[in-house]
Formats: structure tokens, C-alpha cells, sequence
């Protein structure tokens, strides 16, 4: 079993690059996969998993009052199947698996296979409707459980995202937390130049949404903005956190045509990277 | 509606009616039990429900594609979630979310089409469930429920929602005849010989079933005993009785009120195949919308009629 590490910034850096290290060398070895989605959520991940955000136990997947967290943005896939294998859910060993047959690490999260996902995603823009069911049914149960809704930016290009949002404000959903993973890029390219996304704080106020923007690689801003963020009343919130796609590999941070996306790095790409992580 | 009329059948509630009442009493039964409306519940009678149990009934808007994974995620949460608007829009606007959320997810959510096939009429096309059952049926474990009468949906309404895992049910605008008496001993998966005969086989669904029996009568005045057969659960199939039939009878003819590309049809088509090969048949929408009018008018211009049935009969009969 695997612990949290409270919000100690040094044991929590820890954490988020043996997570990152992890998506670099799973998706690696899987020869595909999204690298750089998972390292622009990492501080995000490794915060609600271990800095005491997320009241989880990962030895009671189905435990009732555990808080939910729906990975909406599946493509980032490897880094939750790394945070939980380091909370202890499944021996870290079998992260190697990712991608391979008659494994339950499959590409995109698969709830049926791995009980400790919530939701099966991977087609974009669903999981915070998954989520606001999940909210409503924790009021209709009595439950004091909150869910957390991870979504790209390019995912916002969604309709349906919309539809939740307009139908979370509706009722007051304020269990519910969404966390965009503003990275900036989405497949072919800039976010804001596929389909323009800003005001995008504007937006998410608009439909009634109590609204933080973040540094998402900020411990001190994401905590304060998660503990915000789940103290709101009366209202669902979002915090929004500008992040860095390859963050802390500077051969894809450096990229401005985002061609790593769905790209693994190759075996020297990736030690290459390792290295810049662990000694960074 | 002047199916069935011809041979003395009652007209009874629509099917959407039958559902929505069972619907709201079973709320007493299955406290877990919660609505997700897209703000059509006046139409598909979910509004029943939701009057009685206010605080189970979420009316999220015309928005389907949100409407399916909020009642998924009520179901990952332990409800049985059962989510509802106009065939067409359920299964056509919430098709990716139902594919992801209720079939690759197996989430016991139960989708129920109301409005299907071209018997709702006057509104035209656009509002007509014409693709649903080939949609429901291509979501792997998903079962696919047409009941015939409002009978028939009242005791389907219960197994759905004591049925564990996906379910799809269509149901239909107009108030339609009288196939059963009343708590039908009917079971999901087992298709009901609703007339005995040996000569061919008129295998419907939905309201195609009385229209198969009133041509069953017709052809009767001809010496051809046809059986009818009711199948309200068009998946999983009940191979069984489609393959007897087969044998028994030698010729079958498919009725239903959806497109014969990937219906009722297809799925009797591939056992028969498989299984026991003998001549068919098939009645419905033969690759074409339909257009607005009076619902018999509607269903008599597009083929979906006891002459229909009763004239490709004849020609399986050869």
C-alpha cells in the first residue's frame, strides 16, 4: 500500500517525477502513446492522488464515500496508471505491460478491466458529464464524496462539455471540481489557433461556473486553488491550469508544432529525457 | 389507427404511455432507481416519474449527448439510470456516448426510444426512430426491446429494470391495438407465437406485430396458415424459435417499422443463414425515409401494412 505524501513541495516533486518518468518509460517500451499530455498534468495528477486532495483508498476501489476522479483527457492514460500503482493499487512492475495484450493497461482508461479507474474515456468531451452524474448520485445517496474531472483544453472544443457545464450550474453541483489541463496544443497544433477557446475563464463564469486560473506546474497556486475550488458552495468549480505540454523535457517543450503528440519518444530520446527530469 | 382494425383488434394505450406509467410505479420498488430526462418527458411520459419522485429526476436540456453520461455516471455510481427522449435523437445524437459510456462501459443504463418508426406521422422525418434498432443492436451487450402493445411494455418496462446491464426499448407515439390481455407472461429473449400456423412465418416487432397477424387473417382466406411470431426482443434474438420456424414452417417474412438495413430483419436474416436456410421476406423501409401525413397514411405509402406483409408471404410461398 502505498501512501500520500502530504503537500511537502520536495516529497511531492518526488512523486510527480517518478510519475512522469514513469509515462516517458511505459509508453517508450509500448512503442505509442501520449508522453506529452501526461507530463503537462503531472503536477496535477501527483497533487490529487498524494498531496491529501483526493480522500482515496486505493486497497478499496469500491469503497461508497471514496471522491471519484474521470480522467476525461483518457490519452493521459499512463500517468494515472502510474499514480495508482504507486498509491499501491497494482505493483509498479506491471506499468511496463502498458499497451499489450491481455492487459488491463490498455491504451485509453478501461474501467471494466482495472477497477480503480472511474470511467472508461478516451472519446474527448464526455467526462464531465460522467462526472456530474456521479455528483448528482452522491447527493441523491447522501454521500459527502466529490468528483474530479480532468479535461484537456482541446477537448473544450466539445460540445457536449458545454451541455455539462450549463447542466452542472443548473443544479448546483458544487461536489464537483473540473481541472483543465491548459497545455495549449491539441493534435494539429495551438489550441487557440484550431479552434480559439479564450476568454476561456470568461466561458466557464458565463455558464456559472466559479472560476480559478492557475500556474499548473505552481504547487502552492494548485493547492490553494484545489482547496478553493472544493470549499465553493452553491456552484460547480473549474481551475483552469496553464500548463507546459513535455513539461520538463525540453525536446518537446520546445516543440511548437506539438508533432510529439500520440508520439513516445525513442529509446535515447527517452533516456535523454529520464535524465533531465531526475536531475532538473 | 386503422391496423388491426380489420380484425376486430381494441386500440390500447401507445407503448410510451404503458412504459411511463410503470416507470413511476416501479420508483416505489427500486429506490436506486433515477430519470435523466432531455427535456422531453411530457412525450416520452418519463415526467411520471418524475412528479412522483421529483428528487430522482434530472431534466438536463436538449442536450443527448450530455443526458447519456450523466445517467452513466449515475450508474457507475449504483443506480439503475434510465434515460429518455425520441428514438432519434437518443440513439442518433447520443450515439458516441452510448457506445462509450453504456456499451464499452457495460453501465446499467436503460435507454428508452420513444417516437420509433414512421408511426408518429405528421411531424415528418425528421422526428422519425428509423436507424435505432441498428444502432442498439451494433453496441456489443446491449439488449434491444420493441414491445407490441402497451401490455406487453408494462411487463418489458419491469424486466428492464430488474435486467442488470444495458438495455435499449423503443417505444410509440400513437395508441395502438390490443395484442395480449394484460400481464402477459412474456421474458426478455423469448420471442412470443402470438397465432399458431405452419404454412410460413410472419416474424414482427413493434407494431408490425398486429399488422402481421391482420395479414395472417387474409391469408388464412387463402388456405395459408401463417405463424406470427412476436419478437420483442430483437437482441439477443431468439434463435430458437427463428430457427423452428424455419424448419417448421419453411418461408418467413420480417415485419418492422425501422429500415431494413441492420433491423429486425438482419438479425433474423443471419440466424436463418447460419442455421436453418429457407426462403424470406422482408417488410419495412427499403433504404428511404419516409414523409409527413396521418400516421396510416404514412405507413401505407412506405410498405409497413397487412398487404405488405401478406403480399411478400405470397411471394416467399412462391
Amino acid at each position: 500500500m502505498g501512501v500520500t505524501v502530504g503537500r511537502d513541495p520536495v516529497a511531492l516533486e518526488g512523486i510527480r517525477r517518478r510519475l512522469a518518468v514513469w509515462s516517458i518509460r511505459t509508453t517508450t517500451a509500448a512503442g505509442s502513446g501520449h508522453p506529452s499530455t501526461c507530463l503537462s498534468a503531472s503536477h496535477l495528477v501527483a497533487a490529487l492522488f498524494f498531496g491529501d486532495v483526493l480522500r482515496y483508498d486505493a486497497a478499496r476501489p469500491d469503497w461508497p464515500d471514496r471522491d471519484r476522479f474521470v480522467l476525461s483527457k483518457g490519452h493521459g492514460a499512463p500517468i494515472l496508471y502510474a499514480a495508482l500503482a504507486e498509491l499501491g493499487a497494482f505493483p509498479t512492475e506491471r506499468l511496463m505491460e502498458l499497451r499489450t495484450i491481455g492487459s488491463p493497461l490498455e491504451g485509453h482508461p478501461n474501467a471494466r478491466r482495472l477497477p480503480w479507474v472511474e470511467a472508461s474515456t478516451g472519446s474527448l468531451g464526455q467526462g464531465l458529464s460522467l462526472g456530474l452524474g456521479m455528483a448528482l448520485a452522491g447527493r441523491v445517496q447522501g454521500r459527502a464524496f466529490r468528483t474530479f474531472v480532468l479535461t484537456g483544453d482541446g477537448e473544450l472544443d466539445e460540445g457536449q462539455v458545454w451541455e455539462a457545464a450549463m447542466a452542472a450550474a443548473k443544479y448546483a453541483t458544487d461536489n464537483l471540481v473540473a481541472i483543465v489541463d491548459r497545455n495549449g496544443m491539441q493534435q494539429t497544433g495551438a489550441s487557440d489557433a484550431v479552434l480559439p477557446l479564450e476568454p476561456l475563464a470568461d466561458k466557464w463564469r458565463a455558464f456559472g461556473w466559479e472560476t480559478f486560473e492557475i500556474d499548473g506546474h505552481d504547487w502552492g497556486a494548485i493547492f490553494s486553488a484545489l482547496d478553493a475550488a472544493v470549499a465553493v458552495r452553491g456552484r460547480p468549480a473549474v481551475v483552469i491550469a496553464r500548463t507546459v505540454k513535455g513539461y520538463g523535457v525540453s525536446q518537446i517543450e520546445a516543440d511548437p508544432g506539438n508533432k510529439f503528440h500520440g508520439v513516445p519518444l525513442k529509446a535515447d530520446e527517452a533516456e535523454r529525457a529520464i535524465r533531465e527530469i531526475e536531475g532538473a | 389507427m386503422n391496423i388491426g382494425a380489420r380484425i376486430g383488434l381494441p386500440i390500447g394505450d401507445a407503448t410510451r404511455s404503458a412504459f411511463g406509467d410503470t416507470l413511476a410505479e416501479l420508483g416505489a420498488e427500486y429506490p436506486s432507481l433515477v430519470v435523466v430526462d432531455g427535456d422531453v418527458g411530457n412525450s416520452t411520459y418519463t415526467e411520471r416519474f418524475g412528479r412522483r419522485y421529483p428528487e430522482r429526476f434530472f431534466n438536463v436540456g436538449i442536450a443527448e449527448s450530455n443526458m447519456v453520461g450523466v445517467a452513466a455516471g449515475l450508474a457507475l455510481s449504483g443506480h439503475i439510470a434510465v434515460t429518455s427522449s425520441f428514438a432519434a435523437f437518443l440513439t442518433c445524437n447520443g450515439f458516441d456516448q452510448i457506445r462509450m459510456c453504456v456499451g464499452f462501459a457495460h453501465t446499467n443504463v436503460k435507454l428508452v426510444g420513444s417516437h420509433c418508426g414512421i408511426s408518429l406521422g405528421e411531424d415528418g422525418p425528421s422526428q422519425m426512430g428509423i436507424e435505432d434498432l441498428a444502432l442498439m443492436c451494433a453496441v456489443p451487450g446491449m439488449v434491444v426491446l420493441s414491445p407490441a402493445d402497451a401490455a406487453s411494455a408494462r411487463v418489458l418496462t419491469r424486466q428492464m429494470i430488474a435486467h442488470v446491464g444495458p438495455v435499449y426499448m423503443r417505444t410509440g407515439r400513437p395508441k395502438v391495438p390490443v395484442i395480449y390481455p394484460a400481464d402477459p407472461d412474456l421474458q426478455i429473449g423469448r420471442a412470443e407465437t402470438v397465432r399458431q400456423g405452419g404454412d410460413v412465418t410472419l416474424v414482427a416487432t413493434g407494431l408490425m406485430v398486429a399488422a402481421a397477424l391482420e395479414a395472417a387473417h387474409d391469408l388464412a382466406r387463402d388456405g395459408i396458415e401463417a405463424r406470427v411470431l412476436d419478437v420483442h426482443t430483437v437482441k439477443p434474438i431468439d434463435r430458437a424459435a427463428v430457427v423452428a420456424a424455419a424448419r417448421e414452417t419453411g418461408g418467413i417474412v420480417t415485419a418492422e417499422s425501422h429500415l431494413l438495413n441492420g433491423g429486425l430483419g438482419s438479425m433474423v436474416a443471419r440466424v436463418v443463414a447460419r442455421e436453418a436456410p429457407c426462403r424470406m421476406g422482408f417488410v419495412g423501409l427499403d433504404d428511404t425515409y419516409a414523409e409527413s401525413g396521418k400516421p396510416d397514411d404514412v405507413l401505407a405509402k412506405f410498405g409497413l401494412s397487412a398487404a405488405a406483409i401478406a403480399a411478400e408471404a405470397r411471394r416467399v410461398l412462391g
